[in-house]
């Protein structure tokens, strides 16, 4: 399984990232190889859609599980037509989600908050 | 002709008064077109009450997919400024919720996957209160941008006196609004909010080369940071409006004020005519 998450900084002690679009980097971890690596989120700096680029970026990641506090209803529709696994992340490090998951301890996201509007 | 002028009502955001000056005006005005440019709220109508004469639809391009023909090379869901477009497992994903109808992405499909299909946008309606004429628009839920509809609105532009109730902010409906024009009012409220609104609205219309005077509404005779605003920046002051509980009471039953109280006929028939000076002079 490949597991993304949103990161502040480069490493696995980091804080999941607030929001999903604007995440500086993603964490991308094999649970196979038990192996991590981090991406640069290159959508971080769009004016708008950010939360499109984004989940563009993981759906050809080829992510399975997305791990997030927010995720906007368009990248949640592109990740779902990814038949990626959207989950709440909880208060913690990205290494204590990962930990979380493989307990199964983490939920599905149920709040899809709106897209952006641009006037 | 001395009432040939197209008058923008305009204000940095909603609820400071811009419609009940604009209805106001056009209630005043012996003859003329009411255009409510606010299309994403549109209630010049209940104030104005017209009888509808004409309904119709305004539709905008969106694109269409024919996934038999997308390679998915891309080149579609990078240009697209907007990012309404993704793609994903060998489909090609369109959002038209934010999709804007620029065009670009047909133009640019090397495959001709893609196809412009004609969506309904809202409708625009023309009705008649006394020597007065009132288009309106209303917008679909969820629709990005409302622009096809100022320029629909806008075309009933016909060289008498117009009067304008502009959308609020300084974002693309704006811009077009402004376009539209010859002289702008700006409707500023006595705050430090109010000021920063003003100022934003003031810089846009500015840079587009409109003349403009603002018009300070629910005035206390305290300090005024957009009359300061004003002052500093070389902005005609053409009136001021007091607060008065009355007022807000009568507007707020969806009445006209200047049809309630021969006070306020006089305010608004000297403000329109202030207004035509201004701007003959601009
Ligand atoms: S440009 Fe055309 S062929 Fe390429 S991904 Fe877009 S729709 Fe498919
Ligand atoms: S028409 Fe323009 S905004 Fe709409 S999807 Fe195509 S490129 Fe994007």
């Amino acid at each position: 399984m490949i597991i993304a998450v949103p990161a502040e900084s480069q490493s696995l002690d980091s804080p999941i990232c607030q929001s999903f679009g604007r995440a500086p980097f993603y964490c991308i971890y094999d649970s196979e190889t038990e192996r991590s690596r981090f991406i640069e989120n290159t959508a971080v700096k769009a004016s708008g859609g950010a939360g499109v680029e984004a989940a563009q970026l993981l759906a050809d990641q080829g992510v399975h599980i997305l791990i997030t506090y927010r995720l906007g209803e368009h990248a949640a529709r592109i990740l779902n037509a990814a038949d990626a696994q959207i989950l709440k992340a909880v208060d913690l490090s990205i290494a204590d989600n990962i930990a979380s998951w493989k307990e199964r301890a983490l939920n599905a996201l149920d709040e899809i908050h709106s897209g952006y509007h641009h006037g | 002709m001395a009432d040939e002028l197209t008058i923008a009502v305009l204000s940095g955001k909603g609820g400071v008064g811009k419609t009940m000056v604009s209805v106001n005006l056009a209630a005043v005005a012996p003859s003329a077109t009411y255009i409510d440019c606010d299309v994403e709220e549109p209630n010049g109508h209940l104030f104005l009450a017209p009888d509808i004469e004409e309904e119709r639809t305004v539709t905008v391009g969106k694109p269409e997919v024919d996934q038999s023909r997308c390679d998915g090379c891309r080149i579609c869901t990078q240009a697209c400024a907007f990012k309404a477009l993704a793609y994903v497992k060998d489909r090609l994903l369109v959002f038209s919720e934010i999709c804007h109808s620029c065009g670009l992405c047909y133009h640019l499909c090397p495959q001709g996957a893609l196809s412009e299909r004609q969506q309904p946008l809202g409708v625009i309606r023309r009705g008649k209160r006394g020597n007065l004429t009132v288009h309106s628009a209303e917008m679909r839920i969820g629709e990005p941008s409302g622009v096809p509809l100022i320029k629909a609105l806008t075309q009933n532009i016909n060289g008498g006196l117009t009067i304008i109730d502009g959308p609020p902010g300084s974002g693309c409906l704006v811009h077009e609004t402004i376009a539209a024009s010859d002289f702008c009012l700006l409707v500023a409220e006595p705050t430090r909010f109010g000021e920063h609104n003003l100022a934003l609205i003031h810089h846009l219309v500015t840079m587009m080369g409109k003349p403009c005077a603002v018009l300070l509404n629910k005035s206390t005779g305290g300090y005024n940071p957009s009359e300061a605003y004003a002052k500093a920046n070389g902005l005609s002051i053409i009136a001021s409006i007091p607060w008065d509980e009355e007022l807000g009471r009568i507007t707020a039953d969806g009445e006209l004020a200047a049809l309630h109280s021969a006070h306020y006929r006089g305010v608004f028939t000297s403000l329109l005519e202030a207004i035509k000076a201004e701007a003959h002079h601009a």
